[in-house]
């Protein structure tokens, strides 16, 4: 009754066209970025955001980031963390060695170097795909961090790797509380959502999901390879670069490249599991549902067994349940959260007269 | 000359376990067209297992690890541990995936490979433990005398073993009636199932026979370097030999484990001091993709034929 696009007519292709043709849809993400804006900084505390929010919203962005490659474009990926690690390690050296270097654009620059790197990576796209693009990808996750970590020029020449973010000043607004480093990271991951989102329903995102459902159909009917393998690379590692940026500088502070390790790839691949494959909104699910995870879960022992559980027992079942739950989402629901929401808006259209 | 007849050797012996590892990968991937990430976790239960049930054998019967006792029953309690996983696996993960693409199939086994770790950490604690298998790492005499050069009796032993292993599966795929369907199910999954070969069961099959295969290599490698987690990951360095190989190859998985080992190892000591070591970590997988790049299908793998 109330989510229904009944009497909405549209009169020009725009209209038609539009990312959210529904009026409901529009008022309801409007009321949500302005809850995020304006709500959340009242609501939550310092620990919400340092430990939750902040990192979760930068884990949806570099989720987005492997969703469009891997979901939209069909290219699996296992390298999402390396290409984060290009984002951060660029966004530190701009800042470090150009005097005055505003944070926004050293972030932007940073992530136009992943993009660079991801184009790099992807050349073996155009020959290969499936298991063996994964492989390249590991490449790529593996030799990047090699790179990191073995000529301390991008470190700036520090221990072992680390590297310290430095103050973000946005026109002489410091960026140093936790509340603001969240306005921060919200700002970004808005602006690329709706990016995304406008992407997929372009020219661009047809092209890639058709090379996704089959790329020699695709290229029989017009759309060229490379180009679209290539940009999907290119912006996809953008994604992450620029998470990986957030990630250093509104999130931990201080990174070393250990800290982009293959772990954090798979993660990443799972939220997109999880959430929903080739969906803006699964990448947030996915995110939100991952960073949860492991926190309810340790709230979970804490409250049936109290302290006299050994550490190790807590991680280890954790490892299970993730697994587990990989294996659950595939075989129940491969579309994942996404999908649910969807079936969800598809009873509330017809809700409460079914017949 | 010695010297690099030594790194090559060193490293066509570390390339025989990563061979191992490959060719768990290619049985699974051979019958049932799973791409099993999970096999290098499973090299891991494996070893884990096996140095568990030893030390529990040790507290409850007395016998030492490495004595022929404890080594017998930790293979058995081990065995079937791999063989209860396999049926597992099937039940409740393969089955339920039937006809969805590879690439979920491939997915699903990364989480199967995050299920395996931490259940086996959860069983028997992460502690990183040797695994003795009675074969002592002394260098060969003779070869020591003779030509100066140092080669472990160990490393020939494992090399042994991989070669056996080798033969015994090729006659188990070419010469049994289980290796014939297993042969068809590869060929055709619908052909098979309308003559009548049980598909289920074959899939059982072909999942005991990696889990054999990982328990060897879990074997060897523990022997080697220690049973820890790591051992997961290093077993990633199965997937460039795959790929050189090609991902339906016993030969190949082989012929393909050597060259990895071989050029890795080399690289590291000819190539690695110009740009600051530690390049063995990722030199196979570019070195891989190089090959990708000239011949997709790897050096034995079956030509690869699109249609739309």
């Amino acid at each position: 009754m109330i989510y229904r696009e009944a009497g909405q007519f549209k009169a020009s292709y725009e209209a038609d066209m539009q990312i959210f043709p529904i009026r409901q849809d529009r008022i309801a993400i409007a009321a949500i970025v302005l809850f995020a804006f304006v709500g959340v900084p009242l609501l939550a505390s310092e620990y919400w955001f340092q430990a939750i929010i902040t990192p979760a919203l930068i884990f949806s962005l570099a989720a987005l980031g492997l969703n469009i490659l891997t979901g939209y474009a069909g290219q699996l990926s296992l390298g999402a963390a390396g290409f984060m690690a290009v984002g951060a390690f660029a966004t530190y050296n701009f800042m470090l060695r150009i005097d005055g270097m505003p944070f926004l654009v050293a972030m932007i620059l940073g992530g136009v170097c992943a993009a660079l790197v991801g184009i790099v990576f992807g050349l073996p796209s155009l020959r290969i795909k499936g298991f063996y693009l994964a492989v390249a990808t590991l490449a790529a996750q593996f030799f990047i961090l090699w790179v990191l970590v073995k000529f301390p020029w991008f470190s700036n020449y520090s221990a072992s790797g680390v590297i310290t973010a430095q103050e973000i000043a946005i026109l002489g607004w410091t960026v140093d509380e936790p509340v603001e480093k969240y306005l921060l990271t919200l700002a970004v991951v808005t602006v690329l959502a709706l990016a995304a989102k406008n992407m997929a329903r372009t020219h661009t995102g047809r092209a890639w999901m058709a090379v996704r459902d089959m790329d020699v159909a695709a290229e029989v009917i017009g759309i060229p390879l490379m180009k679209t393998k290539l940009q999907a690379f290119a912006i996809s590692s953008f994604y992450c670069g620029v998470a990986g940026a957030l990630y250093a500088y509104t999130y931990l502070g201080t990174v070393e490249p250990e800290a982009f390790n293959l772990d954090l790839s798979f993660k990443i691949l799972f939220m997109i599991i999880i959430g929903g494959v080739g969906t803006v909104l699964g990448s947030f699910l996915g995110a939100a549902f991952i960073t949860l995870l492991p926190i309810f879960l340790n709230q979970l022992f804490h409250a049936l067994f109290g302290d006299s559980l050994p550490p190790a027992f807590a991680s280890n079942v954790e490892l299970m349940i993730f697994g587990g739950l990989i294996i659950f989402f595939l075989i129940v629901e491969p579309h994942g959260l996404a999908r649910l929401w969807q079936i969800g808006k598809e009873k509330l259209r017809i809700w409460p007269f079914p017949h | 000359m010695t010297f690099f007849f030594e790194v090559l050797i060193a490293g066509l012996l570390s390339g025989m376990l990563y061979a191992l590892v490959a060719l768990g990968f290619v049985l699974i991937f051979k019958a049932s067209g799973v791409f099993n990430f999970a096999q290098g976790a499973m090299v891991y239960f494996a070893a884990l297992t096996f140095v568990g049930v030893g030390e529990k054998l040790l507290l409850w019967f007395g016998w030492a690890p490495g004595s022929f006792a404890s080594f017998l029953g930790s293979l058995l309690v081990t065995l079937a541990a791999m063989v209860v996983l396999a049926i597992l696996i099937e039940r409740f993960m393969l089955r339920g995936l039937v006809n969805q693409p590879l690439i979920t199939l491939f997915m699903a086994t990364i989480g199967l490979t995050f299920f395996i770790d931490g259940l086996a950490q959860l069983i028997w604690g992460s502690n990183v433990r040797g695994l003795d298998i009675g074969i002592a790492d002394e260098p060969v005499m003779w070869l020591l005398d003779s030509a100066n050069m140092l080669v472990s009796k160990f490393d020939l032993t494992a090399a042994a073993i991989a070669a056996i292993l080798v033969a015994v599966l090729t006659v188990f795929f070419q010469y049994t009636k289980t290796g014939r369907a297993l042969r068809a199910v590869a060929d055709d999954h619908q052909a098979a199932l309308s003559i009548g070969v049980p598909l289920e069961r074959i899939w059982v099959i072909v999942w005991v026979a990696a889990g054999v295969v990982a328990l060897v290599a879990g074997l060897i490698w523990g022997a080697r370097n220690g049973v820890q987690y790591a051992l997961s990951f290093t077993a990633l360095k199965a997937l460039p030999v795959l790929i050189l190989g090609g991902f339906t190859s016993i030969p190949g998985a082989i012929v393909g484990g050597l060259i990895i080992g071989a050029s890795e190892k080399l690289a590291e000591v000819y190539l690695g001091p110009y740009v600051g070591g530690g390049i063995d970590s990722w030199f196979p997988y570019i070195m891989a993709l190089a090959f990708l790049l000239i011949r997709p299908e790897g050096l034995f793998g079956e030509k690869h034929i699109d249609r739309v």
